[in-house]
């Protein structure tokens, strides 16, 4: 099957599953969201501190907060339907605008860190695989197990307590530098390094998962038959080990990379924090704050829809690597 | 009887103590509670409270032999203080999460059929959702208290099992021995809770070394956050609030979050020995 045919198969079994899966994220979270005490109106009151009870029902009126939990839900979902995740009740701006400006640098944070988890993790496990028992691996298996057992914004942290306060190589927060508008590779070169540590941070956890992962599943390879067939008719161990044994041992890997996704976003929130990186994850955590429930269920259903798009482009990955599974 | 009759009928216990990392992990972890446990009489009084001068550096003050923090509390009184919150976080934590995830799994498992596709479907509406961002949400529904915290966690952290316990269950559900149940008159609820489960059970004793292990790391990132109980230290917080002077005292960051890192890294030790024990071909060596 060719890779298009592969791909288009792949984008329509997504559209299909995601659909329920999405009309079963709205509801939960909606429900979820009308377990929590006080709402937007209660949080305004107590900031300006002189609200009128009028203003109050005006504003709950305004938003529809009166009207029956299920009329809401039916009102969010039709508005859905037609792209429209209704607007900010605290800044009355829509939460497609504010998601919009947060998007780019949450993908951005979300895809390095992936790469990089599987790039470094791959590559670490490997090297543990291949010299296990000797003291490569003895090294990579503690350096593994500490940042297995580590809070990435741990790690955040200490970072920048090396490589900005006390180095001073890169910046210790932020995502660009304020007040320039560098144009073509200079906004690269401009933004590159404030990506670094976030990036790394959110990684540390899941570089150790990888690790741990392909150390375990090319170890398994390497025992099989195959493996001594290829030896035995005189490859260079290099190649054997490349070629024939890392790509079985991927395909668990990538399995748990797909189911790990959510975690990885989750993760956001925290460094994004840590890093004054303006993202998803702090959106969310303003909004929680805010009970700005329209924010917030904007910020968790397109977080899912990420989580969502980026497990068919893992599925086909696995799917290139091992060409026996059908097509996702 | 013979006198090694005892270690005869307990394989899996002596290997188990034989695995270093086992031991060694175990051995941490045991100290680790020890402080815990003993903390109020180590160091009696409110952890929160003002007891020497702000920001004195670890051994500054033989007192205060890991030094103070911002408002002058004392950081080893807070330390092992916050050791009982994360200890008993992570393994209730756990312990919801393991419960509702055998549950759900033991049911997909052994019924099939539809309820195991709704199940499966729930399950992947778990998995999609950040797992942080859904604790987030769960915690902000009721004032933050360490119960509220734990269940919030463990309901955020049971797909994991639910697929593994599934996955058990729908292999041991052909075996002869449960037909043989079946055979014999044995209810449903008696299959699964006598016969499967007892097979089930090594992978998912591993799995709970992972959760506790997380459940640690995630309420360390929530009090982090500001979002734990106000009212309790924990590890967690302790870093949040040595934030604030990460240029100039950036040891009242690092002692915190190197006390998760030797608690986690401990409960992981001994789960990879359990794991070398109960699953020897999983290659580790």
């Amino acid at each position: 099957m060719s890779v298009a045919y592969r791909t288009g198969k792949a984008l329509r079994r997504t559209v299909v599953q995601a659909v329920p899966t999405i009309f079963g994220i709205i509801v939960l979270c909606f429900l979820l969201l009308q377990l929590m005490p006080g709402d937007v109106a209660d949080v305004l009151a107590a900031e300006s501190g002189s609200a009128t009870k009028e203003t109050l029902a005006a504003i709950r009126g305004r938003a529809g907060l009166d009207d029956p939990i299920l009329t809401q839900l039916g009102r969010y979902l039709w508005h859905v339907a037609q792209f429209d995740l209704g607007s900010s009740t605290r800044f009355g701006t829509p939460v497609s605008h504010l998601i919009l400006e947060r998007l780019p640098n949450t993908l951005v944070l979300m895809l390095t860190a992936l790469g990089l988890a599987l790039g470094l993790g791959i590559a670490a496990g490997s090297v543990m695989a291949i010299y296990a028992g000797r003291w490569p691996d003895r090294v990579l298996q503690v350096v593994v197990l500490f940042f297995y057992s580590t809070p990435g914004f741990w790690v955040g942290l200490m970072a920048i307590v090396l490589f900005s306060v006390q180095l001073g190589w890169l910046p210790s927060g932020g995502s660009m530098t304020i007040g320039t508008t560098p144009t073509g590779l200079g906004v690269l070169r401009d933004r590159v390094p404030y990506l670094v540590l976030p990036a790394f941070a959110m990684a540390s956890f899941f570089i150790a998962v990888y690790a741990r992962l392909t150390r375990a599943a090319l170890l398994e390879v390497l025992r099989q038959d195959y493996i001594r067939t290829a030896v035995a008719k005189g490859l260079s161990p290099f190649v054997v080990q490349t070629r024939h044994a890392l790509r079985n041992a991927l395909i668990p890997v990538t399995t748990v990379a797909g189911m790990h996704l959510g975690n990885l976003l989750g993760g956001a929130v925290v460094v994004e924090t840590v890093f004054s990186w303006p993202g998803m994850g702090r959106l969310a955590l303003e909004a929680v704050t805010g009970r700005d429930f329209n924010v917030l269920l904007g910020v968790l259903l397109l977080s899912s829809m990420l989580v969502i798009v980026t497990n068919v482009a893992v599925d086909l990955l696995h799917a290139w690597i091992d060409p026996r599974t059908e097509a996702p | 009887m013979e006198p090694d009759s005892f270690w005869q009928r307990h394989r899996v216990l002596r290997s188990v103590l034989r695995n270093l990392s086992f031991v060694a992990g175990m051995g941490i972890l045991g100290v680790v509670a020890l402080v815990a446990i003993a903390a109020p009489w180590l160091f009696p009084g409110d952890p929160l409270d003002m007891v020497a001068m702000p920001t004195l550096w670890p051994g500054e003050d033989p007192a205060f032999p890991l030094g103070t923090d911002s408002l002058g509390r004392d950081m080893a009184a807070g330390l092992a203080h916050g050791a009982r919150v994360s200890l008993l976080m992570g393994i209730s934590a756990a312990a919801i999460g393991l419960m509702i995830g055998t549950a759900v799994g033991a049911l997909a498992g052994y019924c099939g059929g539809w309820v195991d596709n709704l199940l499966v479907r729930i399950t992947e509406l778990f998995q999609t959702v950040p797992t942080f961002l859904l604790v987030i949400v769960l915690v902000s529904i009721r004032e933050p208290s360490a119960p509220a915290i734990a269940l919030a966690i463990g309901v955020a952290s049971w797909p994991t099992v639910a697929r593994l316990v599934r996955a058990q269950f729908r292999s041991l559900r052909s075996a002869d021995f449960v037909a043989a149940a079946l055979v014999s008159g044995a209810r449903p609820s008696r299959i699964i809770v006598r016969h499967i489960l007892p097979n089930a059970l090594p992978p998912i004793v591993v799995t709970t070394s992972v959760m506790v292990a997380n459940a640690i790391l995630t309420e360390a990132g929530l009090s982090f956050l500001n979002l734990g109980d106000p009212n309790l230290v924990s590890w967690g917080s302790m870093i949040g609030d040595g934030r604030q002077l990460l240029r100039t005292a950036w040891y009242l960051t690092a002692l915190p979050g190197a006390a998760i890192a030797l608690t986690v890294m401990s409960i992981n030790l001994a789960g990879d020995g359990l794991n070398d024990v109960l699953n020897p071909r999983s290659g580790s060596q």
